[in-house]
């Protein structure tokens, strides 16, 4: 294990690379004239959520940019050094890192802030020996190359992708000091491309009799799940690629399941086999995991759509509200289909106004909703209630409570809740 | 007999008009090559509750201390208490009822929540443990999931584990999980 680059070393690398980059252009673009030190990190920690990662050198800037040619074409680019986005990585293997929501704009999670959960660490395959296996109840079990994908007729569709463990910590211990990161951060949202399992299942000839399918992961904790055959005749993938390029490690590379709208957990990243059974496996993450205990002494099996869900991004804990004129943004969601409303709130619950929604409003896909609102420096409460066009809509944490349980697991959907002081300071109230 | 009527139907289409080249769902493409017996053998790893695909071979409870004191214990305590992010996997408590969703304290183990038997097998011989997966023979995953029933008083200390007596294990949480109900619209479950 040691060997292998953690996320936490990666992101030191990456953040090393961005720092000589920086300097060399810097260097070039210097040119005899006044540099000056400017302390951006230091003022984004102060206005925003995300610490600037430490030894950070700050950046030098002419005085008037205008009058001195800048920096030449990269390879790759690097973020300004004035922002610094960042998961919030445990530096362990079986754990998560969650996706800095409150740094986000739009609807899209870059490639390099998409949320991961790992079972076994990240692991590294060579994408010229990765095959995977499709067999079981079929009349022709198949291998099949990351060539041979690519070669099947592809789609590529926005959603997000959803722990279902989402919320947990905001449900169970709610504190001030949460960020929407830490908060709801086990969500990220994209442009997932790859092929079709139908199509696969048309190569393989499923036989009669096949009525789940066992995915199962190449990485050590060789994860696996079993899935109901309806979900991949309807629209399971099998992708290659997020946002235009391929995977990343920690996304599962080279190939991954994709079930719209289902916990992430389905999702069985470095997808190596597709096993056609008659029965589901019950394996562990399906029995033991990922099932939730409710208030009448039963467990929910096999619990897969994400509920309706939003939460408000902006302005949140840490922020610092000013009198006036402030935006209120978000995300909201639903395993079920499009969102068709977002109820704001900013006076506990007590009166709602509708949001708006920025287009395109996808189905089973992040959705920012926004308002304007004019805050007069009384103490508020921000809410935010989604609606899906199933007409489900977000329980307050009461009704949450009422129906899943003190103890539920899994699928923390209820309403979420800032408070505003008359300081305008921002914190995470938990909900009500 | 149906593929070659969809092949049929699929060249009466072409003839008749320009063909649809993205109803890939009718076509067989070819690509890909077939899995050898070997390769299906060497992952078909999965064990499910009729444990008709478990391997030969069989444990003991002795056996089973043994190992999860060289193997588990490291991680999950000497007692299967738990240690940190590492699962408690023994314990009964509570002996009635089934209140995990009333109360976070009470803590899921294998004796008052895994609802198989056969999942322990399949759980510990794919991915435990945790820094070496794949590493334990079938003797030794026999015997440390007798090991782990026995502990959470499933099954006597005199219990052999194998492909026949696994599959017949019942465990006390078996009869409390049920299907998801949920299913959209104004009702929230």
């Amino acid at each position: 294990m040691s060997e292998r680059p953690t996320p936490d070393h990666q992101h030191a690398a990456d953040a090393k690379i961005s720092r000589r980059a920086l300097i060399s252009s810097a260097a070039v673009g210097a040119g005899g004239l006044l540099m000056r030190k400017i302390a951006g990190p230091a003022a984004a920690q102060a206005s925003g959520p995300t610490p600037q990662q430490p030894g950070a050198t700050p950046p030098m800037v002419p005085d008037d940019p205008t009058l001195v040619p800048g920096g030449g074409t990269t390879a790759v680019s690097a973020r300004s050094p004035f922002e610094s986005p960042a998961r919030t990585p445990l530096g362990v293997i079986t754990g998560p890192a969650y996706s800095p929501l409150q740094d986000l704009t739009g609807t899209i999670t870059p490639n390099d802030l998409l949320f991961e959960r790992h079972h076994a660490g990240v692991a590294m395959i060579d994408p010229k020996r990765w095959k995977l296996l499709v067999h079981g109840l079929v009349d022709r079990p198949m291998m099949f190359t990351l060539d041979d994908l690519k070669r099947f007729p592809s789609v590529s569709r926005v959603h997000f992708l959803e722990c279902s463990g989402n919320g947990r910590a905001a449900y169970r211990e709610p504190r001030p000091d949460m960020t929407p990161q830490i908060v709801d951060g086990l969500t990220s949202n994209g442009e997932w491309t790859g092929v079709p399992l139908s199509v696969l299942l048309g190569e393989v000839g499923v036989r009669d009799g096949a009525s789940w399918f066992l995915a199962e992961g190449g990485d050590a904790a060789k994860l696996s799940r079993s899935i109901p055959m309806e979900k991949a005749r309807e629209d399971a993938l099998v992708v290659y690629a997020f946002n235009g390029e391929p995977l990343r490690p920690a996304n599962g590379y080279p190939v991954r399941l994709f079930l719209p709208g289902y916990e992430a957990n389905t999702c069985v990243k470095w997808l190596r086999r597709i096993k056609l059974i008659d029965q589901p496996n019950m394996s562990r993450d399906e029995t033991s995991k990922y099932t939730d205990p409710l208030p009448d002494g039963t467990a929910r099996q096999f619990s897969f759509v994400m509920d309706v869900k939003s939460v408000i991004t902006q302005p949140a804990y840490p922020a610092r509200l000013t009198r006036g004129w402030n935006r209120i943004s978000g995300l909201a969601w639903s395993g079920r289909g499009r969102i068709s409303r977002v109820d704001l709130s900013t006076d506990g619950g007590r009166s709602w106004s509708v949001a708006d929604l920025q287009e395109p409003v996808l189905s089973r896909a992040h959705t920012r909703f926004a308002m304007m609102w004019e805050w007069k420096g009384a103490p508020s409460v921000l809410m935010s209630r989604a609606v899906d066009e199933t007409d489900a809509v977000q329980p307050t944490r009461a009704e949450f409570q009422k129906v899943r349980g003190r103890g539920t697991d899994f699928h923390f959907n209820h309403i979420r809740a800032w408070k505003v002081a008359a300081d305008g300071g921002v914190t995470f109230e938990g909900g009500v | 007999m149906r593929r070659a009527l969809l092949t049929a139907l699929v060249v009466l289409a072409a003839s008749c008009s320009v063909e649809r080249q993205s109803d890939h769902t009718v076509q067989v493409m070819g690509i890909g090559r077939a899995a050898t017996p070997a390769e299906i053998h060497a992952w078909d790893i999965d064990v499910n509750p009729t444990g008709s695909s478990l391997p030969p071979g069989s444990g003991t409870y002795a056996a089973g201390a043994s190992v999860f004191a060289q193997k588990c214990a490291a991680c999950h305590g000497a007692h299967g208490e738990g240690i940190g992010p590492y699962p408690r996997l023994i314990g009964r408590d509570p002996r009635t009822g089934f209140p995990f969703g009333q109360d976070p304290a009470y803590v899921k183990t294998v004796g008052n929540y895994w609802p198989y038997a056969t999942t322990l097998f399949d759980y510990v011989r794919r991915a435990m443990p945790l820094t070496q997966p794949g590493s334990l023979r079938n003797d030794e995953v026999y015997s440390v999931v007798d090991y782990l029933l026995a502990e959470n008083q499933v099954v006597g200390r005199d219990a052999v584990m194998d492909a026949q007596t696994l599959p017949r294990v019942q465990m006390p949480a078996r009869g409390r999980f049920v299907p998801d109900d949920r299913a959209g619209g104004r009702t929230f479950r």
